[in-house]
């Protein structure tokens, strides 16, 4: 509550408090967030209702002796609310809980990218709300379920506590984007999880003679688990021959990288990609 | 009172000269100044080189070429292109500075110079030697100047087939539990300080180990004994900002006013975030030297544009290792040439002679740069 809004309720109590009268109030112990209600009143002559609780007030002239009626959707932040009349000394509380039904999930996962095969490398919160944004906090059995295409999904249920429920999972050993779904209430929110190959596994190239150079071309690279490493990652071609060295960084195109490099009898090539290692040939012609 | 009397002295003959200076300038003074016409004075083989490089610094081209004894074995526009090439690189938008003449031998009708030319780029200091001979013909001393034909792309269709990769960020739509796109993840792999006479330097190397492509920039807190912060900086230019995937750059980070002695420890922050990128162009370094003699210790090689793209600016970077692969050196060079494809180009970036000795190997990555975006 904003501290406004407390001088406010403190204000109003206090001066409620001050006009005792032989009159009070019959309130509802608890309802739920937006359900229609009713308060009783007594006594005789007018007055005036007021309802405080957090992030809300309500204010209702009545006719003593009647009962108030509060339509639907009237009060709706879940919370401790105080009920009090004008001229009289009597207050009562009411409790508002959030709505039974979920009618909203937010989903965090994390991270949105991730290499393949990493233990506990996904995780994802889970925060139930009711349709009035209040947090749901009676236990819910939430479906967490992570599949990527062609690959096993893993399924977990966790129960909610305090309105949240979180989980950390495996990244699949099989690369592509993983659905990252989360059910409870009958909502569904997915998040898709990028999992990409790790780094490149024994990258092997071989040599041709091209010409008055020589064609180097790696076999497809593929990470350990065997996904193709993506297009794009650069491959490390050094060419070593009489003190002098020549360099190629070539991206992969369609999973392989080729170069020429000048043909040199006795030159040692290699290959590499970020800081690993591949092949070595020394080139005889 | 003798330290009084010296420092008037000093002071008045300092008056006395700003004064000669501005009422008789010299003439290449006044020309490198911005003022002042250009003298043709062709008495003496120096004497026509600086008026050959006042026409340089003014870029008074025609003056220039028709001044040469050998104009006639080239154009006015070959003669341009030569001094600026014909596609847009950092020669581009830079004027001589200066030009050194380092006599080789003279005659009574011919002299050798060794010239070195000195622009003023965006990033610095270009500097480009050549051997220039001047003759005297009919009493008059004119400049030979040794006429490097630039390379020309002929008109052609390139196929290519390139790797892209764009990003949609997170926008007003995605509800709030949605991630932002990855920042791509990057590793210090290397890092090394060490002291200079300039000052302290940190160098090392960064590896992408994503899968997409990142812009990067690493920053260095020294740190005094005491855990407390002494300097920051960043390593600006000296690291090849864009990384594709599993490639490696090293860095370079100047502390101008400090001593490693100070120096408690070293706070490293790389900086990732994703960027559009292409894979090309792919430039091969080809031939590249190591010398480590005292004297001349230099990275030489040349570098060829094996994709259809101009690149524009080249930068070069070499990260020099011990026996042991440990980390000794970093330099960086500048190529003043725009990469035509298949074209090489040559650079030289110099070693300190100090360290040239420790140095077995080297590695060297190329980060270019295209007018009207970045590759």
């Amino acid at each position: 509550m904003s501290p406004v809004r407390a001088l406010v309720a403190v204000t109003l109590v206090s001066a409620a408090l001050q006009l005792a009268a032989q009159s009070g109030l019959t309130v509802p112990k608890a309802i739920e967030a937006g359900s229609a209600f009713s308060v009783q009143s007594s006594g005789s002559g007018q007055g005036t209702v007021y309802i405080v609780g957090p992030e809300q007030v309500l204010k209702r002239d009545v006719q003593l002796g009647s009962t108030i009626n509060f339509e639907a959707g009237s009060l709706y932040n879940a919370g401790h609310y105080l009920v009090f009349l004008s001229g009289s000394a009597d207050t009562a509380t009411l409790d508002v809980l959030p709505a039974g039904k979920i009618a909203d999930v937010s989903f965090l996962a994390r991270p949105s990218r991730l290499p393949v095969g990493l233990r506990e490398g996904i995780t994802g919160a889970v925060y139930v709300f009711d349709s009035y944004e209040n947090l749901v906090t009676k236990p819910e059995t939430v479906a967490f379920e992570l599949s990527t295409p062609g690959g096993a999904a893993q399924n977990r249920n966790i129960t909610t506590r305090d309105g949240a429920a979180w989980i950390a999972m495996d990244s699949s050993p099989k690369e592509g984007a993983a659905q990252f779904v989360a059910r409870v209430g009958g909502i569904s929110t997915t998040r898709i999880i990028g999992q990409v190959p790790g780094d490149p596994c024994g990258i092997q190239m071989t040599a041709k003679p091209s010409g008055p150079k020589v064609a180097l071309e790696t076999a497809p690279v593929r990470d350990c688990s065997g996904n193709a490493v993506p297009d794009g990652t650069v491959i490390t071609f050094t060419e070593n021959y009489n003190g002098a060295q020549t360099t190629v960084d070539v991206p992969l195109k369609r999973g392989v990288a080729k170069v020429e490099m000048p043909a040199v009898p006795g030159a040692t090539i290699t290959v590499a990609s970020g800081v690993v290692l591949g092949n070595q040939i020394r080139w005889g012609r | 009172m003798g330290g009084r009397f010296l420092a008037l002295l000093l002071f008045a003959a300092t008056i006395v000269l700003i004064a000669i200076g501005t009422i008789w300038p010299l003439p290449e003074a006044t020309v490198y100044a911005g003022s002042g016409g250009l003298s043709s004075n062709s008495s003496t083989p120096q004497a026509a080189l600086r008026s050959f490089g006042e026409a340089l610094h003014s870029q008074a081209w025609g003056k220039a070429y028709f001044s040469l004894a050998n104009r006639a074995q080239f154009t006015l526009p070959q003669f341009m292109a030569d001094m600026m090439g014909y596609y847009p690189n950092l020669r581009t938008y830079s004027g001589l500075d200066t030009l050194e003449m380092l006599p080789v031998h003279a005659t009574d009708t011919d002299a050798e110079y060794q010239v070195k030319m000195h622009w003023a780029t965006v990033v610095g200091d270009a500097v480009e030697t050549r051997d220039v001979h001047v003759v005297k013909n009919d009493g008059r001393w004119e400049v030979n100047w040794p006429f490097t034909k630039e390379q020309v792309v002929p008109p052609q269709v390139i196929p290519v087939n390139y790797l892209r990769w764009d990003v949609i960020y997170r926008g007003a739509g995605d509800d709030w539990g949605a991630a932002d796109v990855e920042s791509p993840h990057v590793k210090i792999i290397d890092m090394h300080p060490v002291q200079r006479a300039e000052g302290t330097f940190i160098m090392g190397e960064l590896l992408n180990e994503d899968v997409e492509p990142a812009y990067v920039s690493v920053s260095a807190t020294l740190l005094n004994k005491s855990q407390q912060p002494i300097a920051t900086e960043g390593s600006f230019d000296k690291i090849s900002h864009l990384l594709l995937p599993k490639q490696v750059t090293p860095f370079f980070i100047k502390f101008a006013d400090v001593n490693l002695s100070q120096v408690g420890g070293v706070r490293m922050t790389p900086f990732s975030t994703l960027i559009p990128a292409s894979a090309d162009p792919v430039i091969e370094i080809q031939d590249e030297k190591l010398d480590t003699s005292a004297a001349t210790s230099s990275l030489s090689g040349q570098l060829v544009n094996q994709s259809g793209q101009i690149a524009n600016v080249a930068h070069v970077l070499g990260t020099f290792y011990d026996q042991n692969g440990n980390l000794v050196w970093v330099a960086d060079q500048y190529v003043d040439h725009a990469l035509l494809p298949q074209t090489p180009v040559a650079f030289n970036m110099h070693i300190p002679e100090d360290l040239a000795h420790k140095i077995a190997s080297q590695r060297t990555v190329i980060s270019t740069y295209i007018m009207g975006g970045t590759a």
